[in-house]
């Protein structure tokens, strides 16, 4: 059993409330900096890496947007680490990729305190700063998110598709977790969840409390919608695309931009091939592929794309829906690569985030296994 | 239609072992089908997926790899990679109408020109049976 204490929340003061634990933070040199989603001049929240507690009076960790996945921001802090104690506000699908990138040495968790918050999903960009230029807060969302959903009709913006079904609202291997999901409005709890944990509520001096009592099944519950929703998505994917023909058609309008891969935080390879001179052809092969099929789609090699990243990253695929947040042709990417992933997963019994101890199904391979693949015994 | 259909087979095939064997089989006067098109490989774990996916999407109806057997890599465990590599791709494939018997990877030792023979014409049987692959068919899938 983890403790759990309560952050207190009065009218208004969710921000203010989660600032003065921040503040603590640095005070007492827990960490020297934190990681914690800000709101922007003139709009916008980006994550924000704070060192003076003045600086917390713009923060927002619950703001139901993620413009960058942290994980990504997290490898350029700690690729070559600061060696300074750091505190990260992230979701569940970005501690998951940040694992990932850890275990292919691209960032590091040693000087971490990971906080993981209760992800009642985000919006899209756009959707979210149009939300906030009308004043919504994010004491508001979560109220309202409470159905999973996070509008209260069906002229608002709803949260990105990845997040509704995201069998994850709750982050795991954190250190820290601060907690909505079964709470009563103007709650939130702090569960301090490792020993890192634990150490730092000693270094706040803070009390351990009663846990919230709902909070298990609440959370239950939400993850049995979430996943029958999910199970529906594929169900549609599987179906919809399958073949090469339709999954032409499902990316239709790709204009090999590369965005998708840009954003997706577990698209690892530190030089794409698709940008290198592998794939800058002379004007001759494209006039002779032309030739050969009568006519040329330009920009060429979409689907090859597509199907390459599926084969480097699928494995590791989070599930976080930045793919499709980045694509200007609003080709609902997430969904696909999901799809796609959810079998690559299981053939090797991976899941990507779940524990560092555990190999990723590339980085590893054994004499005695997959036989089934060529059929043959010596 | 299928009687006369010559599927397009691109063999990526092991300098060691399987390239070996199939030069072996054709000094040897062993008759293996036609429509292979073969890709000399330094190892079976030099296939990058990109070619198996290039190749299909260019319009081969089948592809080999052809490795050594476990144990007898060159490269101490190229194939073994090239195993995780062919699960992975046959997932990724599968979802996408691509059959099972239109990818391939299998063990060859360099003295078994008979194996590789064998190889060839079962696939070439396979995919006759499966007809055309819809990429060579239509063209603007790409
Ligand atoms: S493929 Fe898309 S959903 Fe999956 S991890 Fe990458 S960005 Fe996230
Ligand atoms: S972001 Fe969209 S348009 Fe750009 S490469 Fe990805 S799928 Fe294509
Ligand atoms: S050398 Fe033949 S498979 Fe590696």
């Amino acid at each position: 059993m983890t403790a759990y204490s309560k952050l207190s929340v009065t009218e208004g003061s969710l921000n203010e409330s989660l600032a003065a634990l921040f503040k603590s933070m640095l005070e007492k040199n827990v960490v020297d900096a934190v990681l914690v989603p800000a709101h922007q001049r003139p709009k916008g929240v980006m994550q924000t890496l704070i060192t003076e507690p003045g600086g917390l009076v713009q923060i927002d960790p619950f703001a139901p947007v993620v413009p960058v996945s942290t994980a990504t921001l997290v490898s350029k802090l700690t690729n070559v680490p600061s060696g300074r104690p750091l505190a990260v506000v992230m979701r569940s699908c970005e501690v998951r990729a940040l694992l990932e990138l850890v275990k292919l040495k691209q960032a590091s968790v040693e000087d971490l305190v990971l906080i993981g918050i209760d992800c009642l999903g985000r919006y899209e960009n756009a959707d979210y700063m149009k939300l906030e230029q009308n004043g919504s807060t994010s004491k508001a969302f979560l109220e309202a998110a409470r159905d999973g959903m996070g509008a209260k009709s069906a002229d608002e913006p709803h949260v990105a598709t990845a997040c509704k079904i995201c069998e994850y609202p709750v982050s795991d291997n954190v250190d820290i977790r601060l907690c909505v999901i079964g709470c009563e409005p103007n709650e939130v709890f702090i569960e301090w969840v490792s020993d890192k944990g634990e150490e730092a509520r000693k270094a706040l001096g803070i009390d351990v409390q009663e846990a919230p009592s709902g909070r298990k099944e609440a959370v239950e519950k939400i993850k049995k919608t979430r996943i029958a929703e999910r199970d529906k998505v594929f169900a549609d994917i599987h179906e919809r695309v399958n073949s090469l023909e339709k999954l032409r058609d499902y990316l239709a309008g790709c204009v090999n931009c590369y965005n998708c891969r840009v954003a997706c935080p577990v698209c690892y390879c530190k030089e794409c091939v698709f940008v290198t001179d592998t794939f800058r052809h002379p004007g001759d092969r494209y006039v002779s592929w032309a030739d050969k099929r009568g006519s040329l789609k330009m920009p060429t090699e979409s689907l090859l794309y597509h199907l390459t990243r599926m084969t480097h990253m699928s494995t590791l695929c989070v599930g976080c829906g930045q793919c499709t947040s980045a694509c200007p042709n609003n080709i609902e990417l997430s969904q696909l690569f999901r799809a796609v992933a959810q079998k690559t997963q299981a053939r090797f019994d991976y899941h990507p985030g779940r524990s560092l101890d555990e190999p990723q199904p590339l980085a590893v391979f054994y004499a005695e296994e997959l036989v089934e693949v060529t059929g043959q015994v010596k | 239609m299928n009687d006369t259909f010559e599927p397009t087979i691109v063999a990526f095939l092991c300098n060691w072992c399987t390239f070996t064997a199939a030069d072996l089989a054709g000094t040897s006067r062993l008759s293996y089908p036609q429509n292979v098109k073969i890709v000399r490989m330094m190892c079976s774990g030099m296939v990058d997926p990109v070619y198996v996916l290039k190749a299909f999407l260019e319009g081969a109806d089948g592809v080999y790899v052809g490795g050594c057997w476990p144990g007898d890599c060159h490269y101490i465990n190229g194939n073994l990679k090239a195993r995780r590599r062919a699960a992975l791709l046959t997932e990724i494939l599968k979802q996408f109408g691509i059959e099972e018997d239109r990818f391939w990877l299998r063990w060859v030792a360099a003295s078994d020109g008979i194996m590789f023979q064998e190889h060839s014409k079962e696939m070439t049987e396979k995919l006759r049976a499966l007809g055309p692959s819809p990429l060579s068919v239509d063209r603007t899938i790409a």
